[in-house]
């Protein structure tokens, strides 16, 4: 057993040079060798195959689509540089989209992780009912979003929406939340709180379980008192988990689509009344347009935002943790 | 700080159990008020889903409903195939679950426990694709579709989600972590095939994460709405958040018949809640153990 312990570790060790060399000890005499390496290739070049063809070469291909100029029905497609990255910020369905999908994350990253962060310092504590609690405050999460945004635009109903009635009882109008663009977008933001709390919450909850109980204890026997506790222990502990749900919800929002989809463009909404976000504008230039390497453009903007926001969100903590 | 500390020690115990107490009782009356804040889109979805027309257009709107019908529902049943929604869409979702859990844990495993040149550099490649989303390459996405005749077929809408690389970063550390060289090494000099060591050593070993990994490929296949808007055109293949949004275009105002297929939509989750909740709950957990 030991001594073959040894035998691979130092086969691994040595350097193939050149690949006739590499082949050979690949299928060579070596028969353990041999049925390993067979089992990698049989098994992994197809799985390697199908992941370059779904993520890594659709990937890359939107950046080469972004600098032409291409209706993807029509063969011809022309070079034309940095010019759709020009026409982009000149262009007022995007600018707007890209200010109305900012509004969007920066709302729902900061009330989400404001709401689900003492939720879930709560519910990690010992108390009576919290799976109860954890289980109401989950089941949003994994309703399917298209059925709950259908079931909010019947709250947010102008005439017998429930909210409106709700106002009514403290003498407030009634609003047309779904009809004016700026109500529309804070609507769309509370019912996307509402839906990932849930989530956040249960990733809090793993980030404060695995924080050690004996760090917990020496603070409590130094009298800490529960803010002291939060401010010094959970909190500082609790930064490697507050990035990922961060950069999580960070990515999510800016390709929020779905609940804006149905909520403001169903036929009911009034005229004017969209929310333009980024998706959906890359929604209506491909498939309304088919400006492929246009919305391909707008698609590089939106995987740049989000790739500097979350350089920016891993400096931020990693500064605060020295 | 000291203050606190003298405070909390000249607390007589009769004091600090009354403070518990009204904390506790404050604790569970916000926490309540939350709950019923996060139902109450749920209560009244299913509410309004059961009254009859006229009363759903009142004011002020009624909780209940006084004479409560499943005319919404036959509504629903008669316009739309809401079966064949509800089986594409676990055909849509059970696919990609066994098409993910098969690539994965394969993956996983090879990365995991074998040695390769390139290795490490295709593994990060794997790690820095897992943060791009569909929506930022979907351009390219849907031209390869056509180019590969897929659009508007079942396997369009299933490839995205045949593949994810959050799957083979958590089989791959689940392995490194929870199978023993040992065992590999040894049955290896025993004479078994790598094909045998994989399925008799490294799948049951590997049960508990792949049932966390599929709940959670099922959970996002399950509730995929803009890819399916943009390969489905022929209603036959919609899922049942297409064939929701269809039926919301034809009953833009009827909200009692909305309701019902709303109700309809979210019952197999519901379900599926009420049976796997804390196992639902752990492999979102699992999610965020990679931070």
């Amino acid at each position: 057993m030991n001594v073959s312990g040894l035998e691979i570790a130092s086969r691994e060790k040595e350097k193939p040079k050149g690949l006739i060399k590499m082949f050979l000890k690949a299928f060579g005499k070596n028969p353990y060798a041999r049925s390993k390496n067979i089992f990698i290739i049989a098994m992994l070049t197809p799985i390697l195959f199908i992941y370059f063809y779904l993520r890594v070469y659709p990937i890359l291909r939107t950046f080469v689509l972004s600098l032409y100029n291409w209706n993807f029905l029509l063969p011809n497609h022309t070079f034309i540089g940095f010019q759709n990255f020009v026409s982009l910020f000149s262009d007022d369905h995007f600018l707007l989209a890209l200010k109305n999908t900012t509004i969007f994350s920066l709302a729902t990253v900061i009330l989400g992780v404001v709401v689900s962060l003492p939720l879930s310092i709560v519910l990690a504590g010992k108390m009576k009912f919290s799976p109860f609690y954890q289980a109401v405050f989950f089941l949003p999460y994994i309703t399917p979003m298209a059925a709950m945004a259908v079931a909010w635009k019947w709250i947010y109903d102008s005439q017998y929406g429930i909210l409106n009635y709700f106002l009514s009882i403290f003498h407030i109008p009634p609003v047309g939340w779904l009809v004016y663009p700026d109500t529309a977008l804070w609507a769309i933001i509370i019912m996307s709180v509402w839906k990932n709390i849930g989530y956040n919450m249960i990733l809090f909850m793993v980030g404060i379980k695995n924080i050690p109980i004996s760090y917990t204890e020496a603070a409590q026997l130094d009298g800490a008192g529960r803010f002291d506790m939060f401010r010094y222990i959970t909190f500082p502990l609790l930064q490697p988990m507050l990035l990922f749900v961060l950069v999580t919800s960070t990515i999510n929002a800016y390709n929020v689509f779905t609940q804006v989809y149905v909520m403001t463009l169903g036929s009911q909404s009034a005229p004017g009344s969209a929310v333009n976000v980024l998706v959906y504008d890359i929604y209506t230039n491909f498939f309304q347009y088919h400006k492929a390497g246009y919305a391909s453009a707008e698609a590089v903007v939106l995987t740049l935002i989000v790739l500097v926001l979350t350089l920016i969100q891993f400096r931020f903590i990693r500064n605060r943790e020295e | 700080m000291k203050n606190d500390r003298t405070g909390i020690i000249l607390d007589s115990p009769m004091k600090r159990r009354t403070r518990d107490i009204i904390t506790r009782i404050l604790r569970h009356t916000i926490l309540l008020l939350g709950s019923i804040a996060m139902l109450i889109p749920f209560f009244w979805m299913i509410s309004t889903s059961f009254k009859v027309p006229e009363e759903i257009l009142v004011w002020p709107p009624k909780l209940l409903p006084s004479n409560p019908t499943l005319e919404n529902y036959f509504t629903v049943f008669s316009t739309i195939p809401i079966f064949r929604y509800l089986l594409n869409s676990l055909l849509i979702a059970s696919v990609s679950t066994i098409s993910v859990l098969i690539t994965s844990l394969v993956a996983g495993y090879i990365f995991a426990k074998f040695r390769f040149p390139g290795r490490n550099f295709v593994f990060l490649i794997i790690l820095a694709t897992a943060i791009v989303p569909l929506e930022s390459y979907i351009v390219p996405f849907y031209l390869q579709m056509i180019d590969l005749g897929w659009v508007n077929t079942y396997q369009g809408i299933i490839a995205p989600f045949s593949i994810m690389s959050f799957g083979i970063f958590l089989m791959r550390q689940h392995i490194m972590s929870t199978v023993p060289d040992d065992y590999i090494d040894a049955a290896r000099i025993d004479g078994a095939s790598e094909w045998n060591i994989f399925l008799r050593i490294v799948v049951p070993f590997s049960t508990s994460a792949l049932g966390a990994l599929g709940i959670f490929a099922f959970i996002q296949a399950w509730g995929a709405f803009l890819w399916p808007l943009l390969m489905a055109n022929d209603h036959r293949i919609f899922n049942m958040e297409l064939g929701l949004t269809a039926f919301q275009f034809k009953f833009s105002v009827m909200y009692g018949p909305l309701m019902a297929g709303s109700v309809l939509n979210i019952i197999p989750m519901i379900i599926a809640f009420i049976f796997l909740r804390r196992q639902i709950i752990e492999s979102v957990a699992l999610s965020g153990l990679k931070a």
